[in-house]
Formats: structure tokens, C-alpha cells, sequence
């Protein structure tokens, strides 16, 4: 756990505080198109002459705000219908968790690849809106955030059905309190655990996700840098400039194993029964 | 027995709900994709003019809404007419059956090696928790699950294609046999090493919480040698979520690979969803989706169905 959240923490700062000493990630200079690595550009440059280093650090931006978001809306729509199911009961939790168990047993990335080549346009957005960066960053978190809140509403409905009868909750019924109170101030800061580290565990599991879908060209495009396409023009040189693949991925790799290894940490810590019963 | 064939058949019946409403979002996504057919076509030939046009929209339906149009296609899909694949002039039938194949080879290859690294990985763990071996593997294993698949397989590209040249870097080869086991290693080699961290995680999280259990101390007790008691009790019992594991992971053994497919250039099913998708081939897509959510949800039912079948403590309950 130590060591992932010296990772991260490395990371956060390398992403922060990089970009300012770094040559900007548009300047191109084609002269300088593959220069190997130098003082100027610690990693060389790319296929455009753009300095790698300050793609890299940007593009981990990018990837961290999407998965931010994206862990977080995942976040609130679980533990909604998780609390929804678990502490309501009944017809609630039937129809909810049928939900559940449809929208886990689908096709991932083939259901998001579709999700994301739709035109928002056709919608009847204003295709200037549509095009924006901010759009397509929010839309990825949307997308990704819509199919990925079922393992934070599994969790938090079991934890929820558990309370529901704990005496503490009863006293609360019976002293009147109402349900949106009980909820609020005695279900909720007990799940606070459970979600957290699902949550934690979800980010790296999100970027992932976005990484793939934008190395197919679905998610973050060009000239806006992610890693996941980074690694799409580095796979059209592969054969003249391998050089250029080996850094967007290694970023994801630690990213990812970064927040896996805080996450199993914080369960170990925080939920020490789930330990051995969930990944 | 009657139990489970209640439980199976409900399951059923909720797998088909789910794909209907599936097949429902697909068509109308489908439809927001941009440029739909007829434009494509009369991009493609100039002399076609807006009555052509509105005339074509007619011939093929399009010109009704889209809800009536998916309960067409629902109709033809049950009829078994899956339509014809734009992309690449053929029925989707032809065009879908080899890329099966080819997914399911790849597919299986990579599982059953997957599964001969990251099970034994999982009990060598198990047995000292918290030795260095124990660590070991856990590292390797929770690197194998945040691996970015694609990537690993342009490095497995870069190092053994590009660099030393001992194997091809995609495609599946012309000749059969041999020739198609080279083209397999790489892309097979990368989906496994993705995929053997989970085995190995559940493998040696199965194996500690059946450690302590009391059916253990009784073998031991009663004079079991330690090789039998972890063979004979503790595995077969710590097996059960496993098996599970990989009958869920079977649901994806036609469209599991798009991405790696995608970079090996394997012609599979995902690579063929992908490539559908993206050129606005909307019978093929439709068809390919469909297909991949059945073996999905197929997937989630055999995952109950083995439980059911090793683990007789449910079937009390």
C-alpha cells in the first residue's frame, strides 16, 4: 500500500509540476521529427517533432481527470442504487439488482465501442459543442461511468441489507426518524469503506478502459494527448522508431498498478473480511 | 435437479430479456453512428440524385422510424437471416463463421496458458503467505491485471518482430499448421500474461481461505501426508470459485480479444465487431454485438451452473 501511494504520489507531482519546465506539447518541430533523447527533450521527440516528455505528462492530464470523473460518477450511481436496493427492499431490490446482473453480464469493450462512435451530433448537439475537448472528456466519463458503477452497487447493497438490521438502525426507525435521515446519518458513513476501496480499485480499471478505447481512436483524439494515442501513432512507426511505444505504456502500467496496490492496501486495512473474497 | 432447471430456466428467460433490450440500444446507437448507408452510397457514385436517393431510403425501409425497423430486423435475425455484410460484400453469416474459428483458437490458446502459469502461481503462493515467494508472485500478479494488453503486445512486437525478428508481427500466416502456431505465439502470449494475474489472485485467495478450515485439520489428523491433504482436499475445494472464474470467462471467447486482435492484426470476431463498427456496416455490427452478448450472458449461466454442480452446499440453500 506504501508503495502505491508513493507511486501515485510521484505521478500526481510528475504530471503536475512537469508541464511547467517542459517545452509546450503542440510545439511542433519538424525539424527535429525522432530526435533521440537530449537536455532540450529528455525522451526524445516524436513523429511530429513534439517534445515526448511534456505529451507524456499532458496526456497523464488528461487520462487522470477522465478517470477522476469517471470513478466518481461510477461512484455515486453504485451506491445510489446500492443503497436503493439494499435498504428499500422488496420489488426495489429485485428490478435493481436484475439491472445489475443485465448491465455486468454484457459485452464491455464491443458495447462501449459502440457507445463511443456515436454521433452526438445526430442528437441534435451543436456540433461545435460536440468537437470541444471538454465535451469529449465528459462523454468518455458518461460512457464509461454508465456501464461501470455495478461493482460499487453490489457492494453497497450487501453492506446496506446488513445495517438494515442492526439494532442502532432500529432504534432510528422506531424513534422516527425518516428514511432519507437513516440513510444519511447511519447507513452511509458505514459503507463509506466498502466504497472507497472500490472506488480506488475502479480508477485503475477506468484508465484502462479510456486507454483502450482511445488507442482504437474512440476516446481522447489527437491532437489532445492520452496515452492510449500516443501508443496508436507510435504503433504506425513501430518498425522505423519502437522507442516511441515504450512510454505511454509504462505510464499506464504504473498509474494502474499504482492504484491497484493502494486499493488492495486500503481493503486489507479498511475491510479486512473482503480480503480474501474479492480482486 | 428440479431446483436448478427452475433456477437455469428463470435465468434464461432473463438472459433473453437482457439481449432484447440490448439488441434495442444497439439499433438505435446504431443509428446515431455518422453517415448512414444511402450517403455512403451516393458519396460513392455521383450520378445518384436526392430522388435515387429517397427512393433507395424507401426500398430499404429506411424511411420509417427506427423502433419499427429494429422489430423487422428482430424478425429476420429469428428467421436466421442475418443480412448481408456491406464492408465485405458478403452474407454475415460467411463473413462472421471463419472469424469465429480464429477468435476461439486464439482465445482458448491464451486461456489454457494462462491457466498453466497462474494456478500453480496462485498455490505456490498460498503455501507461506507472506514469504518472499508470496510477494513475489502477488507483484507479478497485480502487474499482470493493470497491464495495458495492448501495449504489451506492441512491446512483445518491438522485442521479438522488430528487434530480433524471430516472429511475425501479425496477421495469421498463408500456410496452415505450423505456420499458424508462429503467428499465435505473440498475440496468445500477450493476452495470457494480461490474464494470468486474476487466476493466480483468486487461486491463492481460494487456497488461504479453505486453509483454516476444519476438513483439513481431520486429514491431517487422521494421518493424510501434506502433498495429498493439498491435493486431494484443499485444491478441489478451493477450485470451485475458480472454475467459475473461467466459465465466465469463456463468455467472451468470441469477442474477449477485440483489442489485441486490433494490434496483431488477428482476423477475429472482435477485430471484425471493431472493424464493422467503425465503417458503418450496421448488419455485420448488429449481427456481431448480438453474438457476443449471447456468449456473454451463456457465460454468466454456466458460471451459476458449475457452481451448482461442484459446490452441493448451494443447492441446500
Amino acid at each position: 500500500m506504501r508503495a502505491g501511494a508513493a507511486l501515485l504520489v510521484l505521478l500526481l507531482l510528475a504530471v503536475a509540476l512537469g508541464p511547467l519546465v517542459l517545452p509546450a506539447p503542440e510545439a511542433l518541430d519538424l525539424a527535429a521529427r525522432y530526435a533521440p533523447p537530449s537536455w532540450e527533450h529528455p525522451l526524445g521527440t516524436d513523429e511530429l517533432g513534439r517534445d515526448l516528455a511534456a505529451r507524456l505528462l499532458h496526456g497523464g492530464r488528461v487520462s487522470l481527470a477522465v478517470a477522476a470523473v469517471t470513478a466518481v460518477l461510477a461512484a455515486i450511481i453504485g451506491t445510489g442504487i446500492g443503497l436503493l436496493a439494499g435498504f428499500h427492499g422488496g420489488w426495489a431490490d429485485a428490478v435493481l439488482m436484475r439491472l445489475t446482473d443485465g448491465v455486468m453480464a454484457l459485452p464491455l469493450l464491443p458495447l462501449l465501442i459502440v457507445l463511443a462512435a456515436a454521433d452526438p451530433a445526430r442528437l441534435g448537439l451543436d456540433p461545435e459543442l460536440a468537437a470541444s475537448e471538454g465535451f469529449a472528456v465528459a462523454r468518455l466519463a458518461v460512457i464509461i461511468g454508465c456501464v461501470g458503477w455495478t461493482t460499487v452497487a453490489r457492494l453497497v447493497r450487501a453492506s446496506a441489507l446488513s445495517l438494515r438490521s442492526r439494532d442502532y438502525v432500529r432504534a432510528a426507525v422506531v424513534a422516527g426518524a425518516s428514511p432519507g435521515r437513516i440513510m444519511r446519518r447511519h447507513i452511509l458513513p458505514n459503507i463509506a469503506s466498502p466504497v472507497v476501496v472500490s472506488t480506488t480499485i475502479s480508477v485503475g480499471h477506468i484508465i484502462l478502459i479510456e486507454s483502450a478505447l482511445s488507442f482504437l481512436g474512440l476516446g481522447i483524439r489527437p491532437p489532445l494527448a492520452s496515452w492510449g494515442n500516443m501508443l496508436t501513432g507510435a504503433m504506425d512507426v513501430v518498425w522505423s522508431t519502437p522507442a516511441l511505444a515504450v512510454w505511454p505504456g509504462a505510464a499506464i502500467l504504473l498509474t494502474v498498478l499504482a492504484f491497484n496496490l493502494l486499493g488492495d492496501g486500503l481493503q486489507k486495512r479498511l475491510d479486512p473480511k473482503l480480503v480474501s473474497t474479492s480482486t | 435437479m428440479g431446483a436448478m432447471i427452475g433456477i437455469i430456466s428463470r435465468r434464461l428467460l432473463q438472459s433473453a430479456l437482457v439481449l432484447l433490450a440490448m439488441s434495442f440500444v444497439v439499433y438505435g446507437l446504431m443509428g446515431l453512428m455518422p453517415g448512414d448507408p444511402i450517403d455512403l452510397m451516393i458519396a460513392a457514385d455521383p450520378r445518384l440524385t436526392a430522388e435515387d436517393a429517397l427512393r433507395l431510403k424507401a426500398l430499404y425501409g429506411l424511411d420509417q422510424p427506427w423502433t419499427e425497423r429494429w422489430v423487422r430486423w428482430l424478425a429476420q435475425v429469428a428467421r436466421g437471416e442475418l443480412g448481408y455484410s456491406r464492408l465485405y460484400a458478403r452474407p454475415v453469416a460467411d463473413t462472421m463463421a471463419p472469424a469465429m474459428v480464429n477468435t476461439a483458437l486464439l482465445m482458448l490458446t491464451s486461456l489454457a496458458l494462462a491457466l498453466a502459469l497462474g494456478l500453480p502461481l496462485g498455490i505456490l503462493a498460498s503455501l507461506r503467505p507472506g514469504s518472499w515467494t508470496d510477494r513475489l508472485v502477488t507483484v507479478l500478479a497485480t502487474a499482470s491485471v493493470s497491464v495495458p494488453v495492448f501495449w504489451l503486445g506492441l512491446m512483445l512486437i518491438v522485442v521479438f518482430a522488430v528487434t530480433l525478428g524471430w516472429l511475425p508481427a501479425g496477421g495469421m500466416g498463408e500456410t496452415g499448421g505450423g505456420g499458424r502456431l508462429i503467428h499465435l505465439i505473440l498475440p496468445g502470449s500477450a493476452l495470457a500474461l494480461a490474464g494470468l494475474g486474476q487466476y493466480a489472485r483468486h487461486m491463492r485467495a481460494a487456497m488461504l481461505a479453505e486453509a483454516g478450515a476444519d476438513y483439513i485439520r481431520t486429514a491431517r489428523a487422521k494421518g493424510c501426508g501434506p502433498a495429498r491433504v493439498l491435493l486431494h482436499h484443499q485444491l478441489r475445494n478451493a477450485l470451485i470459485p475458480v472454475v467459475t472464474i473461467v466459465a465466465l470467462e469463456l463468455g467472451g471467447l468470441f469477442s474477449g480479444a477485440l483489442i489485441t486482435e486490433t494490434v496483431f492484426a488477428w482476423p477475429g470476431m472482435g477485430r471484425l465487431i471493431y472493424e464493422a463498427v467503425m465503417g458503418n456496416d450496421f448488419n455485420l455490427a448488429l449481427s456481431g454485438l448480438l453474438l457476443a452478448t449471447v456468449m456473454t450472458l451463456l457465460g454468466s449461466v454456466l458460471a451459476d451452473f458449475a457452481y451448482w454442480r461442484l459446490d452441493p452446499r448451494v443447492r441446500v440453500r
